[in-house]
């Protein structure tokens, strides 16, 4: 018994401790945008909403929440539905040298997502005309998404039962027709944490956009979030922390939309 | 009439059609993923400059930036404070801190679980340049939020205490989803062998050890390796630190970057972008092996013992 009450405390304290450090950092973005004369210190704000009329007034303020809609709606479809098509396909068909294939995407993919393939990245996309368009960076980014996509939902497909399929297949449904009919709602929540994952990603992606976009007017938030922050040397810490809180509220209200309806979780798990 | 298949195949999709359906995502992954990464290895094998003679025509140079990659004391450097940011960070940190809250949190419903679970996710799906900002709010030497709090004012955490800053740093940013992993893996361990263990007084870690790891291995694996494998490859650390003081936090990724694009030799970063790209592949041969370890003791298990 006093065992289980010394457990019980020593978890208790552990998640007040877990709740204090992810608490901490957030704490700025919550006070200094309502703050007449924000500081980098967390402080009891001097309330005002100056601060968001301000960012109005920017000229790439609204524009980049728009550019980053557009590149992050646009990889995430993308992403959404070539992955369920190959995962799909993949977990219903025995294809030789399968899972070394997934392994080594998903192992490329972390790899060349990063500084790695910049260069090559960058010829590309000139050499495509890709350069300063939206489609650039969705399919750039896509590239890179896919790998780990499909290697999650494969699981997901994995775990559904094939029965249903069978009878459908029985009553002459088309494979597509069974996977938008059956497969589709059986792995809802994957595609859900699928779409918010390659969504979030891009919306707080920088590398990429700032590599193959050059125009201000098609910069996604993550880029321009940088440029108040750069020019003029000095931080413009209203602007900062005020954009910083519009720029999140739209990743924060998917994540919850979809948590509400969907469930956002790994259901059984990776398994095989 | 329907076609006979093999039962793996219950949707009937036969091959055609299955190549049909996974064509689409590998010629975008093939275009924007694999050729560039080729492209990659063959500049690591040239003298490919950003400016000068040598980016207007590039010279073979064979294997001269990898002899000179493993040479240079600032490579193995880089790759020690690399090991140390994927352990500290990703395997201790990211994975122990995962667990512990999953762990914890299975018994527990209502608020405080919910609350937790929406902090620790809360961090993950922030844009990262948001967040980059709000850890230097938090660390700033002269008004940070952590110095005010802990009275220490003047204390420069991100130059005295480089590494530390980011693995502290990425911990709080990858939690959630070894935490959401490990959640989804400890409701497959069934509540019933639990009680057992505990009614023959087991303590915890024998609990963890003899009856939750082994169920829930294979989630241990896979966890582990995209976490590494994520973590030596992030470059997110830059917006904290820069690589610096003095390259003390220098890890691989930036130390690419700082080659490539600031020094301008583009041939000498691919070579040490393709040497990444080989310690990552170590790591993954030794997942996959460990994995394959595991399902012929299963065989085994299942080919001899009565089932469970």
């Amino acid at each position: 018994m006093i065992r289980h009450t010394i457990g019980r405390l020593a978890s208790t304290v552990f998640i007040a401790v877990t709740l204090a450090l992810f608490t901490l950092p957030m704490l700025w973005l919550a006070s200094a945008p309502f703050d007449a004369t924000p500081t980098i210190t967390t402080s009891i704000p001097e309330f005002t909403l100056r601060n968001f009329a301000a960012i109005l007034d920017n000229p790439y303020a609204l524009g980049s929440i728009r550019n980053s809609v557009i590149q992050g709606g646009g990889a995430a479809a993308l992403v959404v539905v070539l992955a369920a098509l190959a995962a799909y396909a993949l977990s219903r068909v025995r294809v030789p040298g399968r899972d070394l294939l997934l392994y080594l995407l998903l192992l490329l993919s972390s790899v060349v997502t990063g500084t790695a393939a910049m260069v090559p990245v960058f010829e590309l996309a000139t050499r495509l005309d890709l350069i300063d368009t939206h489609l650039g960076v969705i399919l750039v980014v896509s590239g890179g998404l896919l790998p780990a996509g499909i290697f999650i939902l494969k699981d997901f497909m994995d775990e559904t039962p094939t029965s249903y399929e069978e009878s459908a297949r029985v009553f002459g449904a088309s494979p597509l027709q069974i996977l938008r009919h059956i497969v589709v709602p059986l792995v809802r929540p994957g595609l859900a944490t699928i779409a918010v994952w390659a969504l979030a990603s891009v919306w707080g992606g920088f590398l990429f956009q700032f590599i193959l976009l050059r125009d201000p007017d098609k910069a996604p938030g993550s880029v321009i979030l940088y440029t108040l922050f750069t020019e003029g040397g000095a931080p413009k810490l209203d602007l900062i922390s005020t954009f910083s809180l519009l720029y999140s509220l739209p990743v924060v209200a998917m994540y919850l939309f979809v948590s509400q309806r969907y469930g956002f979780r790994f259901h059984g798990g990776i398994k095989r | 009439m329907v076609r006979p298949t093999s039962p793996a195949d219950a949707a009937g999709l036969g091959r055609g059609r299955a190549i049909g359906f996974v064509l689409p995502a590998l010629v975008l992954i093939g275009v924007f993923l694999v050729f560039p990464a080729l492209w990659t290895i063959y500049l690591g094998l040239t003298d490919y400059r950003l400016t000068g003679l040598a980016a207007a025509n590039p010279q073979v140079v064979g294997l001269d930036n990898y002899v000179g990659a493993l040479t240079d004391p600032e490579f193995l450097t880089s790759l020690w404070l690399t090991l140390a940011y994927v352990g500290g960070s990703a395997i201790l940190g990211q994975a122990g801190l995962g667990f512990g809250l999953a762990w914890i949190l299975r018994t527990r419903t209502g608020w405080v679980r919910r609350a937790v679970e929406g902090v620790v996710l809360l961090s993950w799906i922030l844009p990262s340049t948001v967040v980059g900002f709000l850890w230097f709010a938090l660390l700033d030497r002269d008004d940070g939020t952590l110095n005010a709090l802990l009275h220490t004012p003047g204390m420069a955490w991100l130059l005295d205490h480089p590494l530390l800053s980011i693995i502290v740093f990425n911990v709080w940013r990858g939690t959630a989803f070894s935490m959401m992993l490990y959640s989804a893996a400890l409701e497959n361990v069934p509540p019933s062998h639990l009680e057992t263990a505990r009614l023959a007084g087991a303590s915890v870690p024998q609990q963890l050890r003899d009856v939750v790891f082994p169920l829930i291995r294979r989630h241990i694996l896979t966890n582990l390796l995209l976490i590494s494998l994520w973590t030596f490859n992030d470059f997110t650390p830059f917006v904290l630190t820069g690589g610096g003081p003095e390259g003390r936090s220098e890890i691989l990724p930036i130390y690419v970057y700082n080659v490539a694009l600031r020094g301008g030799e583009l041939g000498v970063g691919a070579a040490i972008s393709f040497l990444i790209l080989l310690i990552n592949l170590v790591f993954a041969l030794a997942y996959l092996r460990l994995l394959r370890g595991q399902r012929r003791q299963q065989e085994v298990a299942a080919a001899g013992g009565p089932p469970a």
